[in-house]
């Protein structure tokens, strides 16, 4: 699997084979985008997530798999701080603020990240769209959240995304409830990327969808995430997706992190019980 | 200002004046102190919305409690007020609630835009330039104008205290992709003195230019919202817009057949089964002050010897809009 990578936080759309050279151990100009350090995060004892810590390096999409319940959405969620942590600390290396400590740092910084340099993908697509108003405002609303006026590049815009996730473009005045399921996936993760982010949330991007719908928009993420040089930050519990898409894996469940490393290695050769047995519910064929 | 508003909020109140049984201007005093305070906290923010405690109106909410709340705690014995719904003075919203403060205040009214040192208005801003003793109270139905893109509070103030407007864009968005120009003609949002994003009350847009620099000080009560805001004398006032469909307000190809005015709000009368149609003003006051003046349909330059009133809106629009006023221009 090909990753594409942003040299020094600047987004590429050509690259290098980000893995290889991790693998190498040649790394030495770029800092992690995100580092996460024994975040905690309980509903009740048990339920929830602790003591995650990971780095996310720039053009780096990494997989979080588990069972139901294991805690995956609720780290999800704390990452951004959507969610505040009952205890640990999240850096984020912002191009607009520096180094930034997500929990302390003022939540209008937060903000706007949240609109400029992050996107999150919904599971729901209704969740992450606004349903009550055109695909086209939907795409627009984040060009137009960071200062965009001009209604005719707004438009544009609009358009080229409407294309590049493989809408059609006439289309674009359409309300997303009168879109099929995928089409309204693909219309959030477009509405995600105008904005050209560094990283990205994706809770079950593919969840709800039927298999050759998943199977096209798995690509569209692919290829999207390597043209871009995206970071992601993908919550799954469908192996086929992480093997996929990422290129490390973090196994999760009850709340921990039971198994971390190459996606390769972990679903290949995997070390953890629970591992184990997750790689061989799958079907084989 | 300020000293216009602490000479209202000083005024002792008296018994005497208002109906027998009634504290003067109907609310109690404490509310009116309750009132205050959130109004000279919106007059400092301009454009914030500062919530306060509703009171009980004699009247069903959606009437315009929030306006008459607002009128209660700022008229005085000595005030003039003139009460306006659709731009007329003639209205049951209008004569009732003119006739409820004509009782209960025992203060002058008047239907002379002029006289007039307190105006209530429902969803229309007199066309005659207002000046800075006079007081505009504005009725609101919903004063938060994000609500259409969000309906959590908690998120639309974060969104004020944060200056996260861009979400309302999306509204005009719709409008242009829809039907290839702004079509919102009334409640259209505003942005009051670069800070705060506004709902101006659901007047037509065509008024929208008069609030930008006003001499007059603006108030805003919502009743069922429980909110009060405001727009201080000389703030400056600019509709969302564009840079490719830049704010326009209405025209029209006909002109008032009673007065001849081109240049004022007009409404559509049907006046028979078989669709026929007039143009009136629609703000009944200066249409008559026009007539008085020997303008006419017939004759809408006026009679000879008269020179017309200038237009002073006219001139304010200009500021906010210029091409749009030179059209617009007699």
């Amino acid at each position: 699997m090909n990753a594409i990578q942003n040299v020094n936080g600047q987004p590429l759309t050509g690259g290098k084979d980000a893995s290889a050279e991790r693998q190498a151990g040649k790394r030495q100009d770029d800092a992690p985008l995100l580092s996460v350090r024994d975040i905690c995060k309980f509903y009740a004892p048990g339920k929830g997530c602790g003591d995650v810590s990971f780095d996310l390096y720039p053009g780096e999409v990494l997989g979080i798999v588990g069972e139901s319940g294991s805690g995956k959405s609720t780290l999800l969620s704390t990452l951004p701080a959507r969610l505040q942590p009952d205890s640990g600390q999240v850096i984020y290396n912002s191009a607009q603020f520096g180094e930034l400590d997500l929990y302390a740092c003022d939540e209008a910084e937060r903000r706007v990240l949240m609109r400029s340099e992050w996107g999150i993908v919904h599971q729901h697509a209704r969740d992450g769209l606004r349903m009550n108003v055109s695909a086209g405002a939907n795409i627009g609303e984040r060009l137009m959240a960071v200062g965009e006026r001009h209604y005719g590049s707004i438009r544009e815009k609009a358009e080229e995304w409407l294309t590049a996730v493989e809408i059609d473009t006439g289309r674009i005045d359409d309300r997303p409830s009168q879109f099929s399921g995928g089409m309204q996936q693909r219309l959030q993760i477009a509405r995600n990327l105008v904005t050209h982010p560094k990283l990205i949330f994706m809770d079950e991007p593919t969840g709800g969808l039927d298999v050759s719908v998943q199977a096209r928009l798995l690509d569209l993420l692919r290829n999207l995430v390597s043209q871009l040089g995206l970071s992601v930050i993908i919550v799954t519990h469908d192996l086929a997706v992480a093997r996929l898409l990422a290129h490390r894996l973090m196994v999760m469940r009850r709340g921990e992190v039971v198994e971390t490393g190459l996606t390769d290695q972990v679903l290949d050769d995997p070390q953890h019980p629970y591992t184990q047995l997750l790689v061989s519910s799958i079907l084989q064929n | 200002m300020s000293s216009q508003l602490s000479s209202q909020l000083n005024k002792p109140a008296t018994q005497t004046a208002g109906a027998e049984g009634y504290n003067f201007a109907y609310l109690d005093e404490q509310s009116k102190r309750m009132l205050r305070r959130a109004m000279l906290k919106a007059v400092a923010i301009p454009g914030y919305q500062v919530p306060f405690g509703g009171r009980e109106m004699p009247l069903p909410h959606g009437w315009g409690t929030g306006g008459m709340q607002l009128t209660a705690t700022v008229i005085g014995e000595a005030d003039t007020l003139k009460v306006i719904d659709q731009g007329a003075d003639d209205t049951t919203n209008a004569v009732s609630i003119r006739r409820f403060f004509a009782k209960t205040a025992g203060v002058e009214t008047t239907e002379h835009t002029a006289d007039a040192s307190l105006i209530q208005t429902r969803h229309r801003i007199p066309e005659r330039q207002l000046r800075n003793d006079q007081i505009l109270i504005y009725q609101v139905p919903i004063p938060e104008p994000l609500r259409f893109i969000e309906p959590r509070e908690t998120e639309t103030r974060k969104m004020h205290a944060l200056r996260e407007y861009g979400a309302m864009q999306v509204k005009l968005y719709e409008d242009v992709a829809r039907f290839g120009h702004i079509a919102t003609s009334y409640d259209y949002p505003v942005m009051v003195n670069d800070r705060y994003m506004m709902d101006p009350s659901p007047i037509p847009k065509f008024d929208n230019p008069k609030m930008n620099q006003m001499p007059a000080l603006q108030l805003f009560g919502a009743g069922f919202e429980k909110r009060i805001y405001a727009v201080p004398p000389y703030t400056k006032v600019m509709s969302l817009d564009f840079d490719d469909y830049p704010f326009e307000v209405q025209s029209w190809e006909e002109s008032c057949s009673i007065c001849g005015s081109d240049h004022s709000f007009l409404d559509e009368v049907i006046m028979d089964d078989a669709g026929n149609k007039m143009f009136v003003c629609s703000d009944t006051d200066y249409c008559r002050e026009r007539v008085e003046q020997g303008f006419t349909a017939e004759n809408p330059e006026g009679q000879q010897g008269l020179t017309p009133e200038p237009n002073q809106s006219q001139q304010e629009r200009k500021t906010q809009d210029d091409t749009k006023a030179e059209e617009m221009a007699p």
